[in-house]
């Protein structure tokens, strides 16, 4: 049996829920907190206890992210691999990679400064959505309705000016019911879905109080999550998809260490479990 | 256990692991279990939600 590391820095349930798959599954697991693991330049695979193969669960995006480079510099197999959760971290990036991938995806502008943004607004007109190129839980997504909106969030950046704050990512807003769909997929494969539904924000995020509801898993979904999963690298993911009332279903987000505590209230799939059979199949033989 | 924050009694699981975040029930501070000995429990401040956290 193979020895597989939950590497954290926040024990949450996903974790706990992943770790007593793993030892029914009978798998020898260590649960290793990245807040306090030190690695240098010459350390070495046998100085720790990773066993074959690394699920990294942090939920600080760039702390998971950096400490992922870390084990890919020690030779450990990590599920995600590091240039899957910087594409994945990265809004901007994934918008680039889904379209370049011919998978149906909103509309998107970048600017690279406060003023090019509202040239950019200009041109494109009201309504839009301004995203962070890197965040989660739906902070600082906004709807901008008008000019004033958009000044003021836009002056806003430049006040704060942190090195993202430069970047803008104006996306257009799709005319959708009150509701997202979230689908994990596993190695390519869609395994379960929901509805994020949202009664009074035109935010989706379960993070929020958005309510799950299960989702059937159609033929259009299975096939535009796989082509999803494999424009961003693989692995196990949480693609979120809009049913844009004109065009169809289409795919804006792509996220790496995917939550499913909402999930597994309504699913009939047994997450963790798929989860952590994917995670020993990566095992190097 | 007390709360370091307000001195009301923390309520600690018997299966609470390191890493995991409890809560005080009184005043809401948050406190991380940073070792676990039998029924000695250690404790610190949790971190607070940074802006790169989710998914």
């Amino acid at each position: 049996m193979s020895k597989i590391c939950i590497v954290f820095d926040r024990l949450r349930t996903e974790e706990k829920m992943l770790q007593k798959e793993a030892a029914e599954l009978g798998h020898d697991t260590s649960l290793i907190d990245a807040k306090t693991t030190q690695i240098n330049t010459s350390s070495q695979i046998q100085d720790f206890d990773f066993g074959d193969i690394v699920l990294e669960r942090c939920v600080s995006y760039y702390r998971g992210l950096y400490f992922t480079a870390c084990l890919e510099f020690l030779d450990i197999p990590v599920i995600n691999e590091f240039n899957v959760s910087t594409i994945c971290g990265n809004k901007l990036l994934t918008s680039m990679l889904l379209k370049k991938n011919n998978i149906p995806t909103p509309k998107t502008y970048f600017s690279f400064s406060g003023d090019a943004a509202r040239e950019n607004l200009d041109k494109i007109g009201y309504p839009v959505v301004i995203k962070p190129i890197i965040g989660s839980w739906g902070r600082n997504v906004i709807p901008l309705k008008d000019k004033d909106t958009a000044d003021a969030i836009i002056e806003q950046r430049e006040i704060t000016d942190g090195p993202l704050d430069r970047i803008f990512y104006l996306q257009e807003m799709i005319d959708r019911p009150p509701r997202d769909i979230r689908v994990i997929t596993i190695g390519d494969k869609a395994v379960t879905a929901m509805y994020r539904k949202s009664s009074d924000s035109f935010k989706t995020n379960i993070a929020l109080g958005a309510e799950p509801e299960i989702c059937d898993i159609t033929n259009e979904i299975e096939d535009l999550c796989a082509k999803a999963s494999k424009a961003v690298g693989g692995g196990i993911l949480g693609v979120d998809l809009m049913e844009d009332k004109e065009n169809g279903l289409v795919v804006h987000e792509v996220n790496n260490t995917v939550e499913f505590k909402g999930l597994v209230k309504v699913s009939n799939v047994n997450i963790p479990k798929e989860m952590i059979e994917f995670v020993r199949n990566s095992v190097r033989k | 256990m007390k709360c370091p924050e307000c001195d009301a009694d923390l309520n600690i699981p018997e299966d609470a692991a390191v890493g995991e975040i409890v809560s005080c029930s009184d005043c809401g501070a948050d406190y991380e279990i940073s070792k676990k000995d039998g029924s000695t429990v250690e404790i610190k401040e949790a971190e607070t939600v940074g802006e790169d956290w989710g998914e």
